[in-house]
Parts: C-alpha cells; sequence; structure tokens
C-alpha cells in the first residue's frame, strides 16, 4: 500500500511568536513539524506496519521545509517530497491544494492522509479541496483508521460523537490529532533519515498554472482588544474571593 | 440586486442554528436563497423562509445524508452553473467547511474561511477574518465569482424577517462517482445536561490541570453554578475529554454571560471561540499566559487548589 501524508512546518506552538512589518506570520522565528501532521505520519507507518508498502511524505514550503520532513523520515517514513518556490509563498488554500494535488497524483498512492487542520491556521480548507482535485472520495475527522481489503473505514469524530464511514481505496483521510501518540525518532532512524531522499520539485515542473489568488488582503487592522482587567496573585484566598465578587456582579450566585 | 445564497447545513434532519444565523446578514446583502439537501429540505423551508430566504431550492434525496460533501458538492456545482449566485455563504462548521472546500476547487473560485463578517463593498464581497491570535483583523476581497465565504458560528445574531419562501424542489444532479464515502453507521456518546453552546455560564479546563483525573474539579464547578463544562483542544486532543467539550476555533463558540478558564493559557485557537463572552475569569499559574491580558478577572494561580474552593463557595452560597 502506498500511503502519502502531507507534512508542513508551523510555528512552534510552545514559542512567542511574532509579526512581520507586512503582516506576515514571521515563521522563521522557530517552527517545527506541524503537531497534527506527527498525528498522520504515525497513523500512516502503523498503516504500512500492518499492510506493508511505504510512506511518502509531501509538504510545499520554503527549503527550510526539509527539516519537517527529515523529521518523518526519523521517524520511519520512506521518502519525501518538497515544492520549494519563492512563487509560492503566501499561497492561499487553493493553491497549496492545486499544488500539492499535482506533486501527489503522479505517485498514485492508495491513501493520503492529511491532518484534519495545520495548527496554526486552523481552518481545514486544503484537504477537502485537495480531495476534490486528486477526485477522491474524503473521510474526515478520524479518530481511528482502518484498512481491509482495498477498504478505508474511519470512525469520524462529530459534536455528537462519531459516525462510521467507509470508502474503497484510493481515498484521502484527515486525522485528528488525538487519533495516535506519534512515536519518538530512535537515534537509529535519525540515522537513516539521513540517507532517504527528499526530492526537491520547483513550481514549473509541475505543469500548472499559478491563477489568480482567491482574495487579495485589503487591510490589517488591530481587532477590537478585550480591555485587560485586574490580575491578582492568589495566596490561597483572595483568589476565591475575587472570583466570587465577580460571579455576584454578573448575579449567577 | 446581489444573488446571496446560503448553504442551510441539515444535521439529520435538523436545520443547524449556525446556518439560520447567516440570514440576519445575508438579508442587508440582496436578494437570499437557501440551498437544503437531503431529508428534511422541504420541512426546513418554513424556517428558512421566515428567516429571510425568498426561494428555497431544495432536494430530498437520502444521498445528501449518506455520503460525505460529495453529492452536495454535484448538486451546487451544478446550481452555481444555471443561477450564477454572486455570493454564497456557508457556515464554518466541519460538515459546510468539507462542501465548501470542493464546491470552491471544482468552481476553481477559492474561498474565505473562518470569517466573522461579511460585506458588500464596490461590486464584490469583502469578509473580516480574526488573524494572528486574533489579535488583528484582515479584510479580504473575494477575487472571483462566486465570492464563497465562510462565517464562523455565532457571528449574527439569529431573527426572523421573511414570510414564506418559494419552494423550488431542484435535481439533485449526483454524479456516478460520488457515492463514495458512506456514512454507515452513526453512534452517540454522553453529553452534559447543559448544552454548551447555550450555557450562561461555562466552566473550561486545559492542560493546566496536570491530567485527566482532575477535570472533574471542572464538571464540579460547571454543575454548582448550573452551567456547562468546556475544553481547551489541546486536552481534547490528548484525550482527556470527548471533542464535544471542545471551545474554540474547530470546536464549538461560546458567549455565555460568564466564561471561567482554568488551567488555559490562551492560544488563538481557544480564545477566537470564548472571546465573545461578557465577563472572562482566568486561573492560571503563568503570569505570562496570554489569557490573563484577556480576562475581566485573572487569577495568577493554581487552578487545582482554587476551583474546590471555588465550587464550594459557590454552593455555599446557593445554600446548596
Amino acid at each position: 500500500m502506498k500511503i502519502v501524508v502531507t507534512v508542513k512546518q508551523a510555528p512552534d506552538p510552545n514559542a512567542t511568536q511574532g509579526l512581520d512589518p507586512d503582516n506576515t506570520v514571521a515563521r522563521d522565528r522557530e517552527v517545527v513539524l506541524d503537531p497534527g501532521d506527527e498525528c498522520g505520519i504515525e497513523v500512516g507507518l502503523q498503516l504500512k506496519e500492518a499492510h506493508g508498502g511505504e510512506v511518502v511524505l509531501v509538504s510545499m514550503g520554503p527549503e527550510r521545509a526539509r527539516d519537517a520532513i527529515r523529521k518523518g523520515l526519523s521517524m520511519g517514513a520512506d521518502r519525501g517530497i518538497l515544492i520549494t518556490d519563492g512563487h509560492l509563498a503566501g499561497a492561499d488554500a487553493l493553491l497549496t491544494a492545486r499544488v500539492l494535488a499535482a506533486a501527489i497524483e503522479p505517485e498514485s498512492p492508495d491513501l493520503v492522509i492529511c491532518a484534519t487542520e495545520s495548527y496554526d491556521g486552523s481552518t481545514g480548507m486544503v484537504p477537502p479541496m485537495l480531495a476534490e482535485l486528486l477526485s477522491l472520495p474524503q473521510l474526515t475527522f478520524a479518530k481511528h483508521v482502518e484498512v481491509a481489503d482495498a477498504r478505508v473505514t474511519v470512525h469520524r469524530q462529530t459534536e455528537e460523537g462519531y459516525q462510521v464511514v467507509e470508502a474503497a481505496t484510493p481515498s484521502l483521510v484527515t486525522v485528528t490529532a488525538g487519533i495516535a501518540e506519534p512515536r519518538y525518532a530512535s537515534l537509529k532512524g535519525i540515522m537513516a533519515a539521513r540517507s532517504k531522499e527528499v526530492k526537491l520539485v520547483a513550481f514549473a515542473d509541475l505543469g500548472i498554472e499559478k491563477g489568480q489568488p482567491s482574495e487579495t488582503v485589503e487591510s490589517i487592522v488591530d481587532a477590537e482588544a478585550r480591555k485587560s482587567g485586574e490580575v491578582v496573585e492568589d495566596d490561597g484566598s483572595i483568589g476565591v474571593a475575587k472570583i466570587m465578587a465577580v460571579l455576584q456582579a454578573a448575579k449567577v450566585v | 440586486m446581489a444573488k446571496i445564497w446560503i448553504y442551510a447545513e441539515l444535521n439529520q434532519g435538523r436545520l443547524t442554528t449556525t446556518s439560520l444565523e447567516l440570514f440576519t446578514k445575508a438579508r442587508e446583502l440582496g436578494d437570499v436563497d437557501a440551498i437544503a439537501l437531503g431529508p428534511g429540505a422541504m420541512q426546513a423551508a418554513g424556517a428558512l423562509g421566515r428567516h429571510g430566504a425568498r426561494r428555497v431550492l431544495a432536494n430530498e434525496e437520502v444521498v445528501f445524508a449518506e455520503y460525505v460533501a460529495e453529492p452536495a458538492t454535484d448538486c451546487l456545482a451544478a446550481l452555481v452553473a444555471q443561477e450564477r449566485p454572486d455570493l454564497i455563504m456557508f457556515g464554518f462548521s466541519p460538515d459546510s467547511r468539507e462542501v465548501a472546500g470542493r464546491l470552491a476547487a471544482r468552481l476553481g473560485t477559492g474561498l474565505i474561511s473562518n470569517a466573522m463578517d461579511v460585506d458588500a463593498v464596490d461590486g464584490g464581497f469583502v469578509a473580516r477574518v480574526p488573524y494572528f491570535g486574533g489579535a488583528k483583523v484582515a479584510s479580504y476581497r473575494a477575487n472571483a465569482t462566486p465570492a464563497i465565504v465562510l462565517i464562523r458560528p455565532k457571528s449574527f445574531e439569529i431573527s426572523e424577517s421573511g414570510d414564506q419562501a418559494e419552494v423550488i424542489e431542484v435535481s439533485a444532479s449526483i454524479g456516478g462517482g460520488s457515492r463514495r464515502a458512506r456514512i454507515v453507521d452513526r453512534l452517540e456518546e454522553a453529553a452534559d445536561k447543559v448544552k454548551l453552546e447555550d450555557a450562561r455560564i461555562v466552566v473550561s479546563g486545559g492542560r493546566g490541570l496536570g491530567g485527566p483525573e482532575n477535570f472533574h474539579f471542572v464538571h464540579e464547578l460547571a454543575d454548582a453554578l448550573g452551567g456547562a463544562a468546556g475544553a481547551s483542544r489541546a486536552v481534547v486532543d490528548a484525550g482527556w475529554v470527548p471533542y464535544a467539550m471542545q471551545v474554540g476555533q474547530t470546536g464549538k463558540t461560546v458567549r455565555p454571560g460568564v466564561y471561567i478558564a482554568a488551567g488555559i493559557s490562551g492560544a488563538m485557537q481557544h480564545t477566537v471561540g470564548m472571546k465573545g463572552s461578557k465577563v472572562i475569569v482566568a486561573i492560571n499559574k503563568d503570569r505570562d499566559a496570554p489569557i490573563l491580558k484577556m480576562a475581566d478577572l485573572g487569577v495568577v494561580g493554581d487552578a487545582l487548589k482554587i476551583l474546590p474552593k471555588l465550587t464550594e463557595a459557590v454552593k455555599a452560597r446557593k445554600g446548596q
């Protein structure tokens, strides 16, 4: 079974982030493999261990994104493809999906695994677009995935509980971050990753047109900030007293 | 008049609240049509009309409820080709965003997601979207027609205005290859007594609680206050509590009278879903936690020590 996992770099959730003067997120500060993608890789590796095959990581980003791919290779993925091109900086969801689709299509995977959403953007728009462009069914919000007899079954998380969703492979699956605890890369894995292939692809190699962006930024302004209120250090009793006063003022107790 | 469409999401035959919220805005923007697909579509037409739909384009086929995203995409794409709307509004919900994503890719239009508002400006549509942790607001102009905009829940207050919609039964127009990702079963998990999104008081817990074994402190305070318990994405991802309790961008949006955040640092993923609360109380050990900067009252302290005492104090006050 050939499994493609899409990966990206995201700002380190544990680091303080800033904005560049042009209001783009300063992505050069501290970046890590998106934690949601680590879960996608883990699911891919588990399926490979159960069924055999290959796990290919596909990413679009600056050259630095090679580090994210390298991390996934250290976890055990087999090879990586990085579409990197200055022309792609600031790509919107549709262009990102078109680029990923063009890179994934020649691989003819049985399964494409994406995180349900990225850790930074959290809008989850790329996976359904990618499914559409690759003409694959989408099995989304999976908190459990199984593959048997060329069929994939997921437990799709919903507000009420979950749905059991099935489709034939090839399919695209999006996984929630709770689906599996990503493994740590072993020293052996890290050493092995050094000799694994990461293919760099330029936008021009994909044979697609860039097209017009879906949207144009008109302005970026400060949000109406909530006024910060009072901050108190708890000393064992003042915290509770202050909160009770707030609850009484709000007439909820 | 601009031709505005609303994708009226049906969840097991019931119209979602977020879909109805969109009408309040859509009515200002032009003539509003609702697209309702799946069992319950005809029945929903009454409510859609009362909220301002002039026409309801409906199809009752069960296939829309049985398969993920693709049948609805097919039907919408066919309708767009016939009717040429200027703007299609979707709620930013898991089901709607999947249909919107596929549709935007098929039409080649792209979309603007996670918006909190949309306006008609100079013959086009400009949507406002929280940016950089909600500290900023970006205005994006949609470049394609139809503009596709996904609007966050609770962005607009539901209000009735219209009367009766003309109901038009449309062809399902489902491609032969679109019956693929099939929902074969639906399972429910236990939910709280008070619905999170309707609760007047919400108590949420995060990583700062240390582990799932401590989450009962959150439930106990919520119960004592007659409110609902919520959680940050971090603890839902870690499997401490079910997804139904997640407050934030990809969870629920809440606007209670009082929101108490215990052991939650205040990542944008979370704050986007609760910053509309009237009063925010935050308890966090870390003096620099962003949540303390947006709270009306921030208590620097250990939630594990404060929550049980607070629960006792609330019970004593209420005479429970």
